[in-house]
């Protein structure tokens, strides 16, 4: 404390000053406070370095900040209750924000729906994929991506390194986006070897550490030795799977300097081309897209580059499948399939690529997945 | 009780000079001034030291304390779009304090405010879709009874285990927290869930009819009144009521209250249904003010919120409206912060921890201070 004394002081008084003059500025109004050009509002409802969903955002907004003319604001652990709303608010009347990203899914609605109508000058897009043109208002949209199939991807890493034929995967909930998740992880294994299983264990809550810890040691006690998930952070799961000595996995980011020597790849969500097409438009004067759909092909996710476990066999054929799917129109799951109840869920000859809308409604584990969606 | 006894009273002694008699009003006024100084001045000190402390923390950061105060008050209450912001945090804070400064009025330290905001929610958002059709009117009330029968049954049985099985309510009411958020997720993701909410699980939406608007000119929830309304009833119950009394005797000492005849059990437990019934009534209007269906985004931490607001207010009922105003503008200016000085979310909870602290350091120091204890000024004489 003592070795910089007057360095902080200065630094204290000129932040004072800064501050006095920006509250003497407020009444003219906060726009003109802030220095002219775009200000692009980013709202996380985790931490911005979750190892996870939130940082994969975080990333993507940190993209647009050497652009020009583009201030970005960021809010973390912001929840999914009036608190967005304000904060919403907040970022457009003291920031004077003009795109907004509340990028968790529980803030669509009636979060960002209300603040829409609210400011219809204002330009919403949320991460999550719901918005319908005869439902939601004009300057609301929605962007997703296909990440299933970077999924399918970490299921051909995964059924190369199994020596045991089981696999695990750590799961918060049994919605569509998550079952397709799992679907695609045992499905890719399948590709090597169709006579791999694979066990899920739904946590319950999108973030809950102790829970997931618990999930990966009772799945590696059961023989599992390769893991992934989808859960907010994947840290607990990756660090917990290296710990005990499984392969892993990764998902919505880079989890690799976690366990250097374990982890496989992992499906990860690529938005800084997502964020930067949006603004690229907005500062071209163009209106934005309402619904953003893209995969693998479109940038909209990646791969993390192949771990050191990678075997040569499992690179040859995870590259000829990255390479089909850069062409488009690959269909991950496709008939004839059954569920793990036994009933045929997608007939012969049938097949879902991964554009397609009935993927989003999906409510099944397939055969071969050890679990139960209820 | 000694000062009391000893204290001149009228009877005491025949008409006293008129002199003598505006000395006696002079005393008392002073020593009514003393003791009401106290209740105020301790806490604003405690205040104080804890935003002292907070800024030596925020400088160890590198950063201006004075930006961090300057930002917190134009986030928080500054501007009247500003002030609205912390009054729309406020509102579920108000009854999520009930529910723990209630209980505390007879010595327990009921925690698990959240579980009854969470299950009263979930009540409210189910019994509405059968009643479809139904004027709003009964429709909005029924609500209400439900969130706060289903509350008051949670937060009942803590004072129950407490009185009857000797269970330590605050462990109790903590883990009770945990199955009521499952017990939640439960409903929702099966039996109740809306089968159009796919990657959300939640209940049918309200009607729009169901839902609770803002007020007349505000851009806050009718919350805020509602729970206004209910600390100064609480008040009035603690303050001016012989079950209030009787309350704040058990509180002092169990085993003498069973010794006058007090019915213990019946105050332990009503106390905790009442406290419980403030909670579900908070977990309703947000359903019905805010998210329109019961789902997981209930589970945002009112109630332990709460937990710091009663103690700051010191379980007064009246004083948790300008505590949980003061940290809805904290909350309010959090994301402000975040946003102009680049620090984590975190240092707003630092700020209450250390708020925190410093509040229950403060209760030490009641009675101590001889400005404020006429007790102490006459030990002198």
């Amino acid at each position: 404390m003592t070795r910089q004394p007057s360095v902080s002081r200065r630094r204290l008084l000129r932040t004072t000053a800064a501050g006095a003059a920006l509250g003497l500025a407020a009444p003219f109004g906060p726009r003109q406070a802030r220095a002219a050009g775009t200000t692009i509002g980013f709202i996380y409802v985790g931490a911005k370095d979750d190892y996870g969903y939130n940082q994969a955002h975080a990333k993507g907004a940190a993209a647009l900040k050497g652009m020009k003319g583009i201030t970005v604001i960021e809010e973390e652990k912001v929840p999914e209750t009036v608190d967005v709303q304000k904060t919403m608010e907040s970022m457009i009347n003291l920031d004077g924000a003009t795109l907004l990203f509340p990028t968790s899914f529980g803030y669509f609605d009636p979060h960002m729906l209300a603040m829409a109508k609210k400011f219809p000058r204002i330009q919403f897009r949320h991460c999550g994929g719901l918005w319908t043109a005869d439902k939601h208002p004009p300057n609301t949209g929605s962007y997703f991506g296909y990440i299933g199939q970077g999924q399918y991807l970490n299921g051909i890493a995964a059924g190369h390194a199994t020596k045991s034929r089981k696999i695990g995967f750590v799961a918060a909930k049994p919605i569509p986006q998550v079952l397709l998740n799992i679907n695609s992880f045992l499905l890719g294994a399948r590709a090597v070897d169709p006579a791999i299983t694979c066990q899920v264990i739904f946590t319950g809550e999108w973030s809950l550490a102790v829970k997931e810890a618990e999930a990966v040691n009772a799945l590696i006690d059961q023989g599992v030795d390769v893991v992934t998930c989808h859960v907010d952070s994947p840290k607990v799961v990756v660090e917990t799977s290296a710990r005990r000595g499984a392969f892993v996995c990764g998902y919505h980011a880079d989890q690799a300097a976690l366990a250097p020597a374990k982890y496989l790849t992992g499906a990860e969500w690529n938005w800084a081309n997502v964020y930067k097409m949006y603004v690229e438009k907005l500062l071209a004067g163009q209106t934005l897209p309402n619904f953003t759909r893209g995969g693998l092909a479109d940038g909209f996710i990646k791969m993390s580059p192949l771990g050191p476990a990678v075997s040569d066999a499992a690179r040859k054929q995870f590259e000829a499948t990255l390479a089909d799917m850069m062409k488009g129109s690959f269909a991950v799951v496709k008939g004839p399939l059954k569920n793990n109840k036994g009933d045929v869920v997608v007939s012969s000859g049938q097949a879902f690529v991964e554009t397609a809308i009935e993927l989003e409604s999906m409510n099944y584990l397939v055969e071969g997945v050890i679990g139960s969606t209820s | 009780m000694a000062d009391i006894a000893s204290r001149p009273l009228a009877t005491d002694r025949p008409a006293p000079s008129a002199t003598a008699r505006l000395a006696v009003l002079r005393e008392t006024l002073r020593e009514t001034l003393a003791r009401r100084a106290e209740a105020v001045v301790i806490p604003v000190a405690a205040l104080l030291v804890g935003l002292a402390l907070f800024s030596l923390f925020i400088a160890a950061l590198d950063k201006s304390p004075l930006q961090f105060f300057e930002l917190m008050w134009r986030g928080g209450f500054g501007s009247w779009f500003s002030f609205q912001n912390a009054l729309a945090r406020a509102a579920p804070l108000l009854l999520a304090a009930l529910c723990v400064a209630l209980p505390a009025r007879l010595g327990l330290v009921v925690i698990g405010g959240e579980g009854a905001i969470v299950l009263g929610a979930l009540a409210a958002a189910a019994i509405a879709p059968p009643l479809r059709g139904v004027p709003p009117l009964l429709v909005i009330p029924a609500m209400a009874l439900a969130g706060m029968v289903v509350g008051g049954l949670w937060i009942g049985a803590v004072g129950a285990l407490r009185h009857w099985r000797a269970v330590n309510e605050t462990i109790s009411s903590l883990l009770m927290t945990y199955i009521a958020i499952a017990l939640m997720n439960h409903l929702v993701e099966g039996p109740l869930r809306d089968p159009a909410s796919l990657n959300k699980p939640s209940t049918l939406p309200l009607d729009a009819a169901y839902r609770i608007g803002p007020l007349p000119g505000l851009d806050v929830h009718w919350g805020l009144v509602v729970g206004t309304v209910v600390c100064l009833a609480a008040w009035v119950l603690i303050d001016k009521t012989r079950w209030g009394f009787a309350a704040r005797i058990v509180g002092g000492n169990v085993r003498a209250a069973q010794l006058q005849g007090l019915p213990v059990a019946r105050l332990t437990i009503g106390f905790c249904a009442l406290a419980g019934a403030c909670a579900g009534l908070a977990g309703m209007i947000e359903v019905a003010a805010v998210q329109g269906s019961a789902n997981a985004s209930l589970a945002a931490g009112y109630g332990y919120t709460g937990i710091l607001v009663a103690f700051l207010a010191r379980h007064n009922p009246l004083a948790i409206v300008p505590v949980a105003i003061l940290l809805g503008g904290v909350e309010a200016s959090g994301g402000l912060i975040q946003r102009r000085m680049d620090l984590p979310n975190a240092t707003v909870l630092v700020l209450q921890g250390v708020l925190f602290v410093a509040t229950l350091f403060s209760e030490t120091f009641y009675g101590r201070f001889k400005a404020f204890n006429p007790d102490l000024w006459k030990r002198r004489d």
